[in-house]
């Protein structure tokens, strides 16, 4: 592969990682347990898909083969997505959906602020917008995960219970393959699991806090980047391109 | 959520340098943490914020609207209190 697929690769699992949680935060959306965090997820949600189309302009433009961030965003296959796992994991009950954008923004919190200087000149400057949307996400959901385990009998063991569930989706954020060493050679992105220390650090301060204890280490799913997905995909994408599928090349 | 769990906040909100907060609404928060994020998430998402003050609603020591006569109408009839009784020269332009 050259160094331009390997660039389109990457930048498409990382828009999609953010797409596909996007999606997830606004099923929330007129549903949330109260109205703050009903507008609190959407404008996460919100933040998420302006980075993804961001990504995905720009992968347009890398792939340049006449394909648009909406195409790249709603007319491909399942086996074609390639966001980690974690992104398409159901919303469960609020307790899940916290833990899951406290793992993943526990990660982006550094993810960004060292893309922040990569070698990608664009992917510098959509990583200075990032950076300050994730510290208030990761400030959030931390929020919740101390309250939540820290609180009433029932909202402790249901944040046991959706720490234990995701955790086994962590490990995917930390991989390196042959598309991640090659963006690491050229200086797009710092190597992942370089970033394991910190985010560890993170989680378990927050988790202590909590009152809580660290989910088993152990075994970690994988798959996403090779469009070996979980069965919610599917789903999601059913309703995520329902508009474009049923009215081809549509906008507003 | 039970009221007592997440009890109502005030939420006051400044929008420039220069200007006071002003009293934007109020919001369900469990504690002054959450109520801040809260504040935040709802009421500062078209860029009206600088800085957020919250209060909990309880400790607002509210007048009485029984009392609105007697705290208000004296001075309907002192309009010698505003400045509207000056010549402004023209060099002055609109005040």
């Amino acid at each position: 592969m050259t160094d331009k697929t390997y660039l389109f690769q990457y930048l498409l699992r990382l828009a999609d990682d953010h797409l596909i949680l996007s999606q997830r935060l606004g099923e929330w959306c007129g549903e949330a347990p109260t109205l703050e965090e009903d507008l609190a997820l959407a404008n996460i949600a919100l933040d998420l898909i302006g980075q993804s189309r961001s990504i995905y302009s720009y992968a347009a433009d890398v792939e340049n083969k006449g394909r648009d961030e909406d195409h790249l965003a709603f007319v491909r296959v399942e086996r074609d997505y390639r966001n980690a796992l974690i992104a398409e994991q159901p919303n469960g009950d609020f307790a899940h959906t916290i833990a899951r954008q406290f793992f993943v923004s526990a990660f982006m919190v550094p993810f960004w602020r060292e893309m922040e200087s990569s070698n990608d000149l664009m992917l510098a400057a959509i990583a200075a917008k990032a950076s300050k949307e994730v510290a208030y996400h990761l400030r959030h959901a931390s929020e919740w995960v101390i309250r939540l385990g820290d609180g009433t009998e029932e909202s402790r063991e249901r944040m046991i219970e959706a720490l234990d569930d995701l955790f086994i989706f962590t490990g995917e954020m930390f991989e390196v393959d042959e598309t991640v060493e090659a963006m690491i050679r050229s200086g797009v992105c710092t190597d992942p699991s370089s970033l394991m220390g910190e985010w560890l650090q993170t989680v378990q301060s927050v988790i202590a806090q909590a009152t809580l204890e660290m989910p088993d280490t152990g075994f970690m799913q994988t798959g996403g980047r090779m469009g070996r997905h979980t069965e919610h995909l599917g789903h999601i994408l059913s309703e995520l391109q329902y508009m474009q599928r049923t009215y081809p090349g549509q906008v507003w | 959520m039970s009221e007592t769990a997440t009890p109502l906040w005030e939420v006051f909100i400044r929008a420039r340098n220069g200007l006071s907060h002003k009293h934007a609404g109020s919001i369900h928060a469990a504690d002054a943490e959450m109520a801040l994020q809260a504040a935040r998430d709802v009421y500062t998402r078209r860029g009206e914020g600088q800085s957020i003050w919250v209060a909990r609603s309880s400790d607002i020591i509210a007048s009485d609207p029984v009392d609105k006569d007697m705290l208000f109408e004296p001075t309907a009839s002192k309009i010698y209190r505003h400045p509207t009784f000056y010549d402004i020269p023209d060099d002055v332009g609109n005040m």
